[in-house]
């Protein structure tokens, strides 16, 4: 077994409990393990960024919005996005290394589980489409592969109409852009919308809108980063 | 039958039978200069920057062939561009562009994916004329009577079909002058060369010098994020990485530092660099610490070789002095150095040397310089400490060849392809496993390397030899032996 992100060999230590019925591979080194920081403890209520407040003042911000306010329920991360995450992600991502899902596929189902306990039962996913021409330059959407790790039904609902990336834009930049999302299928159930990073909001919050138009009576987000 | 057997060969030796051969000039329309851009290269469609139409036409006239990219076999699977057989290193993707579940490979994804359901793209169309020189080498320097016996073998083995030579060259023997001669005997005849190194930085400091002395040639420098990438060279100084992107490009190919990481640890560098060669190419190796697999074909007369036993300005190599501390380690774990070092500091022969500090771990390099600044602080000495992890790494290392400061400490990253005109050289635990026989050889070859101070002192501090230190010695003072007897 080799690390999926520095390729260093895994050695698994092999005790009584382990003998007879190995423990799952681990698909990290601890090294690389231990640079992942899994959001614990307090946080804001809204989008899980670590904070005392019970609602950081980003969310705040976001109740006064003339159009985008209230369309999320909650956001719920799993890692904070430091460093050595945004390198993974980007090589996930951009260089289109599909099998790192796996490094966080664990973790991602567990948070799940936990937070989404309750509302998953008759609740939907919905993972954030790609446009066609970036689904073509990747081969592949990261946030449909994080959608399939779960175990409960997603369903492609959203199109998306081709715009920069959000990555290159500005803050502000991106708080003003359009909103590039349709709704394919209409959805009367509660939506999980799941992406890779919630980094403004502002994704989430355009698709939530347009879910919540199309007669979706709620929408929660779950993301694998905080940005 | 005959593809099982052909399939178990591969698992041993991979083949490039499939490279294919350039075609006869066709009559299709093209820009010249993209033969000269695209020639030898095996490349993925991202990685051409042609738009679809002309790319597509291209392809329809020959000009461009696509190749699998990922051989399939009974044992597995084989990247075209990188060799990795490795099973790990192909990872299944349900790709969006052909709708199947396939592989990649995550061996070379650095360099851009390489996708099952996509082909590589091999320029077929005509060759591109370089530019024949009467006298393509305009540098008019003067070689050690040992450099112009070495250059005359290379000469000699660069213009010989599939000639294979290894220069067994000292630390500041010179070798870039030796390999001029060589080079412009095979660009003279329109023919295309390689010179490749492990290091970026070496390839950047190369550019410039091989500009000057090849003026009329068109050289491009490759490395990860050059600029040059889509510039025609009929003398490409590469590092050993962007052999990836070669398949039967050049006529001769010269490998410097052959011994050194990372092309002596990935055998994908190997699998790239024998595939960038034509096969009646020639290849010289660059090395002053040839390996163990090297230097079995040297003994048992399978690889020709040619010895630089003495540096250019003709003076021995400086000999390592082996100091034994028996508390080396508690003290390195105090992040202090033994008091020996001391003891040799407050009497070197040279106190206005600047002062090269090797030690092993990156840890120990930051907290052994926090120590020694408080202790050098009073006799007025600055002191930086530089490892890979540093991002000011190039700056800190030219600050220390300017002299802005005088101690620099460092890990094996600085081993080997830095010149300091006047320094010591001191191991702290020369004994740790980082040291092997050749990064000790590197490192001692450090010392000495200007002709106005051609000495320099270099101590090994050590709490037990190890085999590699004890052969390091030995090896060195060979070297110094054979020089002598020339």
């Amino acid at each position: 077994m080799h690390c999926l992100s520095c390729d260093q060999e895994i050695i698994v230590e092999v005790n009584w409990n382990t003998l007879f019925k190995p423990a799952p591979e681990p698909k990290l080194c601890p090294s690389c393990e231990a640079k992942l920081e899994r959001i614990a403890g307090k946080q804001c209520k809204r989008c899980s960024r670590l904070t005392d407040q019970t609602v950081c003042p980003d969310c705040q911000k976001w109740e006064h919005h003339p159009t985008l306010a209230g369309a999320l329920a909650f956001n719920q991360s799993v890692y904070t996005y430091n460093d050595f995450l945004k390198e993974i992600i980007a090589k996930w991502k951009y260089r289109g290394d599909y099998v790192l899902r796996e490094a966080f596929a664990d973790a991602f189902r567990d948070q799940f589980n936990i937070t989404f306990k309750q509302i998953k039962k008759d609740a939907v996913l919905v993972p954030i489409p790609l446009s066609d021409r970036r689904l073509q330059e990747r081969s592949f959407n990261q946030a449909e592969a994080l959608a399939q790790v779960l175990d409960t039904p997603y369903q492609q609902a959203l199109t998306r109409i081709h715009s920069e990336k959000q990555s290159k834009k500005t803050r502000h930049d991106r708080l003003a852009s359009a909103n590039p999302f349709q709704v394919k299928t209409p959805l009367n159930k509660p939506v999980i919308l799941v992406d890779d990073i919630y980094t403004t909001g502002v994704t989430l919050r355009h698709a939530a809108n347009v879910l919540r138009e199309s007669g979706c009576p709620k929408v929660y987000a779950y993301t694998l980063a905080r940005g | 039958m005959k593809s099982f057997i052909h399939s178990a060969r591969s698992l041993i030796t991979p083949t490039y039978e499939w490279i294919p051969t350039p075609s006869q000039p066709s009559s299709a329309p093209f820009n010249d200069d993209h033969a000269s851009q695209f020639h030898g290269k095996l490349l993925i469609r991202e990685e051409i920057p042609l738009d679809d139409p002309t790319f597509r036409s291209y392809l329809i006239n020959q000009l461009f062939t696509a190749i699998p990219s990922i051989e399939k076999h009974l044992w597995g699977h084989r990247c075209r561009r990188c060799g990795t057989r490795a099973k790990r290193h192909f990872a299944p993707i349900p790709c969006a562009r052909c709708d199947e579940t396939h592989v990649y490979c995550r061996n070379c994804i650095e360099m851009g994916r390489v996708l099952a359901c996509e082909p590589l793209y091999y320029w077929t169309g005509p060759s591109p004329n370089w530019s024949q020189q009467d006298h393509a080498c305009h540098w008019d320097g003067n070689l050690t009577t040992y450099q112009q016996h070495a250059s005359d073998q290379i000469v000699k083995s660069m213009t010989t079909p599939k000639a294979e030579l290894l220069c067994w060259a000292v630390c500041g023997a010179g070798k870039t002058e030796m390999v001029f001669a060589g080079i412009a005997a095979l660009l003279e005849q329109g023919k295309r060369v390689c010179l490749a190194t492990p290091r970026a930085d070496v390839v950047r400091e190369l550019v410039p010098r091989f500009r000057t002395a090849f003026p009329h040639t068109s050289i491009q420098g490759l490395y990860g994020g050059s600029e040059q990438k889509d510039t025609p060279g009929q003398f490409v100084i590469a590092t050993t990485h962007q052999l990836l992107r070669f398949a039967h490009a050049f006529d001769g190919m010269i490998i410097d530092e052959i011994d050194a990481f990372p092309f002596h640890h990935d055998p994908s560098l190997l699998f790239a660099a024998n595939r960038a060669v034509k096969p009646t190419a020639a290849r010289i190796y660059l090395t002053a610490t040839p390996r163990k697999q090297h230097r079995k074909r040297v003994r048992a007369g399978k690889l020709a070789t040619v010895f630089v036993p003495v540096r250019f300005h003709g003076h021995p190599l400086p000999v390592p002095i082996l100091q034994l501390c028996w508390q080396l380690k508690k003290d390195l774990a105090k992040h202090q150095p033994p008091k020996a070092f001391f003891t040799w500091y407050k009497q070197r022969s040279h106190p206005d040397r600047q002062l090269l500090i090797f030690v092993p771990t990156i840890e120990l390099a930051e907290k052994l310089t926090r120590t020694l600044q408080k202790y050098f602080a009073s006799s007025g000495q600055t002191i930086k400490s530089v490892h890979a992890a540093d991002h000011d790494r190039a700056e800190k290392v030219q600050q220390f060849r300017n002299k802005a400061y005088n101690v620099l400490v460092t890990t094996t990253i600085l081993e080997r392809g830095v010149t300091f005109p006047s320094v010591d050289v001191v191991i702290l635990d020369a004994g740790h496993h980082v040291f092997d026989e050749a990064a000790l050889v590197q490192i001692a070859g450090r010392a000495g390397r200007s002709p106005k101070d051609p000495t320099g002192e270099v101590v090994f501090f050590h709490d037990g030899k190890t085999e590699a230190i004890v052969k390091a010695v030995k090896s060195i003072e060979a070297m110094n032996k054979r020089g002598r007897r020339l």
